[in-house]
This record gives C-alpha cells, sequence and structure tokens, in this order.
C-alpha cells in the first residue's frame, strides 16, 4: 500500500494541519510515513505545498517524483493546477473551487475550474460554503481532507481519530466543528465521485 | 523507546538534548530555525536548564559555543549556510584550538535557494577547517549523528560539522530516540594554553591538527553511517552522499540497486570503500547534494583515470538541489511526468503582509525620495526586502545581512548624496552597528532607516536583540541625537513622516530614523497567546 499526496494552498490556509491530521492518522495506523514542507518566505501570501507520503514499507525519498502522485489536495482552484506534472494517469485531483485572489494578473475562476475539469479524475468541492454550514469557513481546510480522505488508504474512523487528537487541546466545540466538516466533506466525494 | 515523528530540524535537537547538550546557541534563518524553537519549547530541555536563547548573529553563536566546550560541556551552534559565513572566522580557528566539551556545527544550506541569496556549499568550510562532517541521509540519522557527534568531537579534539539541506531540515518521518546521556561536568581543559592562539601555540595546534587527520579518515572508514553496498553490475560505481542516497533508491522499488554503492555520510571521505569502489567498477557516479566536492576530489584536476559521471560532465545539473526524477535521469530511466501545467497558472510571490508597517515605510519613502530621483536605496536582508518588488520598487540591493548601511556609506563616499540605508531590527543588532560606527567616525552623509517592527519576521518571529534597545545603541554609537528621530509608520502620519525623512536627507551627517510598529503576524500570536492565559 502507498498514497503519495501532494497537498497544495496558500501560505496561511492550514494546508499543514491537513498534513498533520492525515499523520496522525497514518502513525495510528503503524504506516510508515515522510512529508516534507516548505517553509520561510512561503509565509507571505506565496504558494504553499507539502509533499506526503504513507505507506506500509519504508519510504526512501522525501519528495515524490514527477508522474507518481497519487492524489493532489488543493484548498485553491488554480494551485491545484500548479502540481499537475506530479499527478500519475490514474490520480485524483481534490480541489476546492473558491479563488484565493492576491495577485493583479489571477485568471478568471472559469477558466481554472474548466482546466480542473479537464483532469480525468477530480473533485470540485466549494468549500468555504460547506465549511460555514458545519459552522465555521476556517474548517475550509478539514472539508478538503474530508473529501479527500475518500482516496486514502487509511480507514476514515482513524482520520477521525487524527482530527481529535489535532483539535483535542482546543475543547470538544472546535473537535466537533470540524469532525462535522470532515464528515461533510467526505459526504460530497462519495455523492459526486 | 517511542517512535515520534520529527522534522530533520526537530531530530538534531532531540538527539543534542539526549546527547548530553549543556548549551545551543544559534541566530536564526531558513532552514536551520526550528533546531533551536525546538530546544526552547522542550520540557526536558527546560528540566536540564540547557541554554538555550539566540544571540545576536553567527559569530556571537559560534563563539559561546566554544566557550562552552572550553568548559568541558557539551556545545552545539546552529545557523543557515551563509551564517557560517559571519562565523567563519571564530569557526576556522575552533578547528586549530580544538575542543575540550564535545562542540557540534549545524549548517544548513539551501540548495535551489528556497529562501537564501546562494547556495554555497558548508563541505567546502569543513574542509577547509580539516574537520569531519556528518551527512544525514534521513529523520533517525539527524537525531543519531547529534548524539553520537559530540563523543566524536571529543574523541577527536575537534569540532564536527552536522551538515544538512533544506529538504531534510523540514521533512518529517518517524525517529527512536535512545537513552538519555548526563551532561558533561565543568572541567577545565589539561593544558592551560590550548585555547591561547598566540603563533608559537597555533603552530603545535595546527600540526596537531593535520597528524589527527587520518585518525579521522579511520573513524568514517570504520563509522556505521558509511557503508559498501554490493552490486552485480561493475559497470559503474555509484558514490551518493547524505540525502541524494534516498533520491537514488527511490528509483529501485525493491530498494535492490544493481550497481556497487557507497553511501556516505560521514567524512572525510572512506579512503578504504571509495578505492574498492573505483578498482571495483569500469565507471563512477558521484550523487550528492550541493556542489560537486566529492566529484571534483575523485576527478583531480587532471582527470586522467576512468570516467567520472557528475554534475561537472553534465549528467545532473550544475546547480539546484536534487530530486527524484534528475537522479532517474542521471541513471538512464525515462522519466514519467504527468500533464503539463496549463498556461494559465501564474506567480504566486510571496509579499508582504497587509498591515505590515514595511510597507509604510517604503511609501513614506519613495515620496521623500522624489526630489532626488530613484537608484539610492541600499536595503538589507528581512521581510522588508519584498520592498524591491511591486507596488514599491523601493530598494536597489540587498547583499548580506549589515550591508545596507556600509555600501550607503561607500556609495556616500563616491559621490551619491543623499544615499540611503534600510535595515531591519534584528539585522542592525547582528552586523549593522560596526557599520554605523564607520559612518558616525567619518561623518558620512546617510539617512539610515531602522525599521523597527520588535521581531525578527522573515524567519517566523523570533526574538530580536535589537528589542528596547535601539535608540540607546545609536546613541552609544556616536550619532548626535539631534538627528535620530523615532516615527509611527502608519497611514494618518504619511506627512508628518515624509516631512522628517526630507529634513534628513538634506542633512550632510549621519542621521538615524526609526520607524516603529509590531510585526502584525507576532502582534496578532501575542494576543491570541494573552487571551489564552486569561482564559486558562
Ligand atoms: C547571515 C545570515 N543569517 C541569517 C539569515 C536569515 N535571515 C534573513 S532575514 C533575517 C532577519 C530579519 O529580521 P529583521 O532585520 O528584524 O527584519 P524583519 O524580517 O523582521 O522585517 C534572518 C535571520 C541570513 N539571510 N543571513
Ligand atoms: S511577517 Fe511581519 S514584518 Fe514580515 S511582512 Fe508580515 S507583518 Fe511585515
Amino acid at each position: 500500500m502507498k498514497n503519495d499526496i501532494i497537498l497544495a494552498g496558500v501560505g496561511g490556509q492550514g494546508i499543514l494541519s491537513i498534513a498533520a491530521a492525515i499523520g496522525l492518522a497514518a502513525v495510528n495506523n503503524k504506516l510508515y510515513i515522510k512529508q516534507s514542507e516548505v517553509h520561510g518566505m512561503s509565509q507571505r501570501g506565496g504558494d504553499v505545498q507539502s509533499h506526503l507520503r504513507i505507506s506500509d514499507a519504508p519510504i526512501a525519498s522525501d519528495l515524490i517524483p514527477a508522474g507518481k502522485a497519487d492524489l493532489i489536495i488543493s484548498v485553491e482552484p488554480m494551485e491545484a493546477l500548479r502540481y499537475l506534472p506530479w499527478l500519475s494517469a490514474e490520480g485524483w485531483v481534490v480541489t476546492n473551487t473558491v479563488p484565493f485572489n492576491n495577485i493583479p494578473d489571477y485568471p478568471q475562476t472559469e477558466e481554472i475550474l474548466a482546466n480542473v475539469k479537464k483532469v480525468k479524475n477530480h473533485i470540485a468541492i466549494d468549500a468555504e460554503a460547506i465549511a460555514k454550514q458545519a459552522g465555521s469557513a476556517r474548517a475550509m481546510n478539514i472539508v478538503m481532507l474530508g473529501a479527500a480522505s475518500l482516496f486514502l488508504d487509511i480507514p476514515f474512523e482513524r482520520i477521525e481519530e487524527g482530527i481529535r487528537q489535532l483539535f483535542g487541546k482546543k475543547g470538544n466545540d472546535v473537535v466537533e466543528l470540524n469532525l462535522k466538516a470532515l464528515r461533510a466533506g467526505r459526504e460530497f466525494s462519495e455523492k459526486n465521485r | 523507546m517511542s517512535k515520534l515523528l520529527m522534522l530533520g530540524d526537530e531530530a538534531i535537537a532531540q538527539g543534542a538534548i539526549d546527547g548530553g547538550l549543556s548549551g545551543i546557541y544559534a541566530y536564526p534563518g531558513t532552514p536551520s530555525t526550528e533546531i533551536m524553537e525546538f530546544v526552547q519549547v522542550s520540557k526536558q530541555a527546560a528540566d536540564l536548564n540547557i541554554h538555550r536563547q539566540w544571540s545576536a548573529n553567527e559569530k556571537t553563536a559560534m563563539e559561546s559555543a566554544i566557550g562552552m566546550s572550553y568548559a568541558g560541556k557539551r556545545a552545539m551552534v546552529c545557523f543557515k549556510h551563509v551564517g557560517l559565513n559571519v562565523a567563519a572566522d571564530a569557526f576556522m580557528n575552533a578547528a586549530v584550538t580544538g575542543v575540550n566539551g564535545g562542540l557540534i556545527v549545524v549548517s544548513a544550506d539551501d540548495p535551489s535557494m528556497h529562501s537564501s541569496q546562494n547556495e554555497q556549499d558548508s563541505r567546502f568550510y569543513a574542509k577547509f577547517a580539516m574537520i569531519p562532517i556528518l551527512e544525514p541521509a534521513n529523520q533517525q540519522e539527524c537525531y543519531d549523528m547529534a548524539y553520537y557527534g559530540f563523543e566524536l568531537s571529543e574523541k577527536l579534539n575537534v569540532p564536527v560539522m552536522l551538515r544538512i539541506t533544506t529538504r531534510l531540515a523540514h521533512s518529517r518521518a518517524d525517529v527512536l530516540r535512545k537513552e538519555i546521556k548526563k551532561q558533561n561536568d565543568i572541567k577545565l581543559p589539561s593544558d592551560p594554553r590550548q585555547f591561547v592562539l598566540l603563533p608559537a601555540i597555533a603552530r603545535k595546534n595546527y600540526k596537531n591538527l593535520l597528524l589527527n587527520q587520518p585518525s579521522m579518515e579511520m573513524e568514517s572508514e570504520k563509522s556505521a553511517f558509511n557503508s559498501y553496498i554490493q552490486g552485480t553490475n561493475t559497470d559503474m560505481g555509484i558514490i551518493a552522499t547524505g540525502i541524494a542516497y534516498n533520491y537514488l533508491m527511490e528509483n529501485y522499488p525493491d530498494r535492490k540497486c544493481p550497481y556497487p554503492i557507497v553511501k556516505v555520510s560521514q567524512y572525510p571521505l572512506p579512503k578504504k570503500q571509495i578505492t574498492e569502489l573505483y578498482n571495483t567498477c569500469k565507471s563512477i557516479m558521484v550523487l550528492e547534494e550541493g556542489y560537486p566536492i566529492v566529484e571534483e576530489m575523485i576527478k583531480g584536476y587532471l582527470n586522467v583515470g576512468k570516467p567520472i559521471h557528475g554534475r561537472l560532465d553534465g549528467t545532473l545539473p550544475r546547480d539546484g538541489e536534487l530530486n527524484p526524477n534528475i537522479v532517474a535521469k542521471a541513471l538512464g530511466f525515462t522519466v514519467t511526468e504527468g500533464q503539463p501545467v496549463p498556461s494559465i497558472v501564474k506567480q504566486r510571490p510571496p509579499s508582504l503582509c497587509q498591515g505590515c508597517g514595511h510597507r509604510d515605510v517604503y511609501e513614506d519613502l519613495n515620496e521623500a525620495l522624489k526630489e532626488y530621483g530613484t537608484g539610492r536605496v541600499f536595503a538589507d536582508i528581512g521581510c522588508y526586502t519584498l520592498g524591491a518588488l511591486p507596488p514599491f520598487n523601493a530598494i536597489n540591493s540587498c547583499v548580506d545581512m549589515g550591508a545596507s548601511i556600509t555600501m550607503a556609506k561607500g556609495a556616500a563616499d563616491a559621490g551619491l548624496v543623499p544615499a540611503v540605508a534600510v535595515i531591519g531590527d534584528s539585522t542592525f543588532t547582528h552586523s549593522g552597528m560596526t557599520g554605523l560606527l564607520d559612518a558616525v567616525v567619518e561623518n558620512s552623509p546617510i539617512t539610515v532607516i531602522i525599521s523597527d517592527n520588535s521581531t525578527t519576521g522573515m524567519t517566523g518571529g523570533q526574538t530580536s536583540s535589537a528589542h528596547g534597545r535601539i535608540v540607546e545603541i545609536c546613541k552609544g554609537l556616536g550619532v548626535h541625537p539631534d538627528h535620530i528621530k523615532v516615527m509611527t509608520p502608519l497611514k494618518k502620519f504619511h506627512e508628518e513622516n515624509v516631512r522628517i525623512m526630507k529634513e534628513e536627507l538634506a542633512y550632510q551627517g549621519v542621521s538615524v530614523l526609526i520607524p516603529q510598529r509590531e510585526c502584525i503576524q507576532t502582534f496578532a500570536r501575542r494576543k491570541k497567546e494573552e487571551k489564552k492565559e486569561s482564559n486558562d
């Protein structure tokens, strides 16, 4: 078993929380994991990415080879497209549809989504709307995780456990909100895959 | 002990703590920052009373670590690769003094320059200083090497370099801890003059360093971090150093490479294993993250032996970091790529946060400089370097930390008046103060703007040694108090700030302007923590 995942987004969108939740779930499931992330300059509104690799056998490289990723999880639609060279022919793109527009030449949203739809396997989800329904727009990243969880070889209960561990310190309300966001994202993928 | 999921940086910190560390000294710099940050929040480190405060710069950090080693205790110093340039004087001489307590120098290189101004390879410095290098291939080796490095340093009587690169520093994997070692007791050097580098003593110490080289080589040959891995196809032998070994193995899913390999993670190069590889194989390929230092050594100036492939002959790119695909191509595999990036995808460069005080400073400055024209603003390294980009296009240089003030002075000496320096608070105390003294001594017509956000913003908001001290430092260095002006970089003070700047630009001597407003990121974090505390 192997899941090679590219996480993408813009600085501050919370992709590292997604990585942390999957990481905890993988460790609880006794899997090997390598997760590389970019620090530094990226904090200031630039694009950020993380390579997350999970396997039942030891992993060699911290970086995923081009054309080998099973999954791109992107919290921002244009950022999903940036990493297409990494996606394998049968891989899935799971992306938020809400743009993060902080540059002068940001393309038309329709154009971006048209390109997402050209990918053979894709889920495009309005994570912001679903997160709001769950109780807070800030849980957008967890909605994305829920939507992507369908394509991970980790039992869903383990991911729920990861969320509990990750947000446990912040109190029961925060945990419940995020679990709700997680399940709503998963449900969307189940219906739309 | 249980397995922990750790960044390479964190594994180094934990390995050092468990290996008997008494003090860590560092100045922030990507990708090394998280080593110190880990020790600072570690409860174990607090209980053990390990020294763990930031230093003003890398040289002061290095020297403090040497001092702790002198006193017999184990010390670690950490910085990014260019930080070693700043610490180089102390570093080179520490190889000649030798150590008392074990001393590890962690230098974090940044090939591909993810957040740096060059991609220099620290291994050259260690070779220059003639000391051993440990170059981990994975997070477990990060831990093990920090743990074992102190012993190696004490055994060989030299500082040991621990060299990492960005990918390993910032990648997480599981790490297994070892049993915790006790810290050393205070113990003076047995030779009271060991650290006195008067020429007569230095010559003796240096001879010892030279005599010590074969022992270092022997340590490498028997080190568990280096290994000779047999292979069936001797058309080629591969030398893979540090993290490059992972990219090699990634290309063999069953982890069986047909070629013989020497995996190198401890230097000086293990001569016995390298010689065996060379004698066994028809050609050699060198895979290394960074400059082609090993390749150059094996090839030699005349390149008369067997074919050596690597970065120098174009088998691998001459610059930038490695990845599994680059190594796959070098090995002759076809590389599968996904779909190309659609042409509508645009660059998303980093920019100053909305609401950042540096923004106001540049708006004020651009206005104040209108009558003089552009091309006279010497800036420095920090968040404010992003003022080089639109919409500000406000600065004309960023070379090395502290260079703003001294470059402005040099340009003013040449007749470019007024010349302006823009420097951050942390950079000012890192290496701007001495340059300001030069300007004061000659009363150079420069205007220095110390954009003070009360933190080291670029690297994530570490404590700045400058905090609350800038005005007094400037006075102490001899800047006339009438020409030290504190201001608040906010829209509502724009006109007033422009007026002050214009006055000082016209002044034919050293003026220092200090726009002061806290970084909004650290401000938000502080408020959040305060709220949390009041709730607890
Ligand atoms: C010799 C050296 N050490 C460390 C760094 C990493 N670094 C870049 S900018 C910076 C500090 C910036 O702090 P400050 O001057 O206060 O500016 P701010 O980012 O807060 O605006 C550091 C530590 C470097 N580039 N060079
Ligand atoms: S991190 Fe702080 S100093 Fe840096 S750009 Fe943002 S607000 Fe400004």
